[in-house]
């Protein structure tokens, strides 16, 4: 019966894992996220939606503005690593999602997202918007206690989210993943053909 | 991501209709059946309505309240989710002998038309004694919990809504049929049941390796599992204190689960040898 059972465990696992071919060693999370579909509010208070990306390699990132270190470093690094593919960064955006909208009002959103460059969108949204999104792409956030002044960490995922122009989830970046394979990721989507489509929401 | 009343934290985290078809049906089939039974020449006692509902109680919270959301985002939750749709849910709820309480509670057109078919189903037949042979039965609930923890396939199962439902569907399903097995209730002379010594075989052969990947997580001094850094943990806590509270529940629990039904068996044999006829979803 073992005979019978080990090729089955092992035709399940590689089916798990070889998915469709990865354009970088970013791990391709093509099969396992649904399209880009958000509402959400931006800098000018404007609402935006995910198809206003459509067409767009978008990098989504979840955050909050009174980060002390690794939301500045990450977007800093993304905005530089666009910085560099040229002309092709206009089609690049780089989506920095706040989690913590009590504190991140449009103004400082539109104030953070500058300091970074043209590339970063801050956006955020009510905790139901929120909510919403951060249970689509199963990433969890939370508010750590108040200090005298009334500040607070927020706990939050570390992931970056690569989506294609068509609004598919595609790539999966953490900290650890060098800049190469992030170029390389986001080049390999821009690259690739067949992108008039939109699969997101509208 | 907290629900801000008490009451929010049994609100389900994500809707599924099926897990309330489910735990809703067979809760109602049971209450049904059992009070149809309970004044038939073979009642089910308090004991098994109790031993069954809970066992189901238990499967619902896990898989439909706050504790779901707990159970994606901190890796030593996922593993209480898996302990209690693996194992203690499906124990308790099996434990009970439900099988005649349920029928009862059928209405009468599917007791007469849709049971018989099903169990006049061929193909469905072979499945069931291929899943329920006493060599597939083990290897299957040790394989699942084995599979699941793949770190790869885990990686996808805690990132995509489909394999997680999957993965904990098959887990339910696996416990379900195990338990099914072990503690099947019916008399000696049935046909195709497995006596008590190879019961207890069973139960004996799925403990080893389950000790093996509880202490393999207990005791990794690296992050297996990296996915809960990279989607946020529930609350902070370092990950290998995560990891290692995971490993132990895995490890420990789990195997007392074989222990405590194999009690269970031993009562059940001696009594079956003095000749006192079980009582129909008598518990022990």
């Amino acid at each position: 019966m073992k005979r019978v059972v080990w090729p089955l465990v092992l035709a399940l696992v590689l089916a798990a894992c070889g998915d469709a071919p990865s354009p970088a060693r970013l791990r391709d999370i093509g099969a396992l996220l649904p399209p880009l579909t958000f509402t959400l509010h931006d800098g000018e208070a404007r609402t935006r939606r995910a198809a206003d990306f459509a067409g767009q390699v978008v990098v989504l990132y979840f955050g909050y503005t009174h980060c002390p270190d690794i939301c500045p470093t990450t977007l800093a690094r993304l905005a530089g690593l666009v910085r560099r593919l040229g002309a092709a960064a206009a089609r690049v955006s780089i989506l920095f999602v706040s989690v913590d909208p009590a504190r991140d009002t449009p103004a400082v959103l539109h104030a953070y997202a500058e300091a970074f460059g043209p590339r970063v969108v801050a956006l955020s949204g009510s905790q139901e918007q929120l909510g919403a999104l951060a249970r689509r792409y199963r990433v969890s956030y939370g508010l750590g206690p108040a200090d005298g002044d009334g500040q607070y960490e927020v706990s939050h995922s570390s992931a970056v989210f690569i989506f294609d122009p068509r609004g598919r989830a595609r790539l999966l970046a953490t900290a650890e993943d060098s800049d190469a394979d992030l170029l390389a990721g986001i080049q390999g989507l821009l690259a690739a053909g067949g992108n008039e489509r939109w699969d997101g929401a509208r | 991501m907290q629900p801000d009343s008490a009451w929010a934290y049994l609100l389900p985290w994500e809707f599924y209709p099926a897990v309330v078809l489910f735990c809703g049906g067979l809760a109602w089939l049971y209450i049904r059946g059992w009070r149809r039974c309970r004044h038939s020449a073979r009642p089910a006692g308090y004991a098994a309505l109790v031993s069954f509902l809970t066992g189901l109680g238990l499967v619902y919270l896990v898989m439909h309240t706050y504790l779901d959301y707990l159970a994606q985002h901190m890796f030593w939750i996922h593993r209480v989710q898996h302990l209690v749709l693996h194992h203690l849910g499906p124990f308790l709820m099996l434990l009970a002998g439900p099988w005649e309480v349920l029928r009862a509670g059928l209405p009468v057109s599917a007791r007469a038309r849709w049971l018989p078919a099903l169990a006049r189903n061929r193909p469905l037949r072979l499945l069931y004694r291929g899943v329920q042979y006493p060599l597939v039965a083990p290897l299957l609930f040790v394989g699942l919990i084995y599979f699941w923890l793949l770190p790869e396939v885990h990686f996808g199962a805690m990132l995509s809504a489909t394999r997680y439902q999957l993965m904990n569907w098959s887990m339910l399903l696996d416990g379900l049929l195990f338990w099914w097995l072990i503690f099947d209730s019916r008399p000696a002379s049935a046909v195709g049941r497995l006596g008590y010594g190879g019961r207890i075989v069973i139960l004996s052969l799925v403990v080893p390796p389950q000790i093996l990947i509880g202490a393999h997580m207990a005791l990794a001094t690296e992050s297996l599992y990296p996915v809960y850094n990279v989607c946020g943990r529930a609350w902070p806590i370092s990950p290998l204190t995560d990891q290692q509270i995971g490993g132990l529940v895995t490890w420990i629990p789990s195997s007392m689960m074989s222990v405590l039904a194999m009690l269970v068996l031993l009562r059940r044999w001696m009594r079956e040898r003095e000749g006192a006829p079980l009582r129909q979803g008598s518990v022990s």
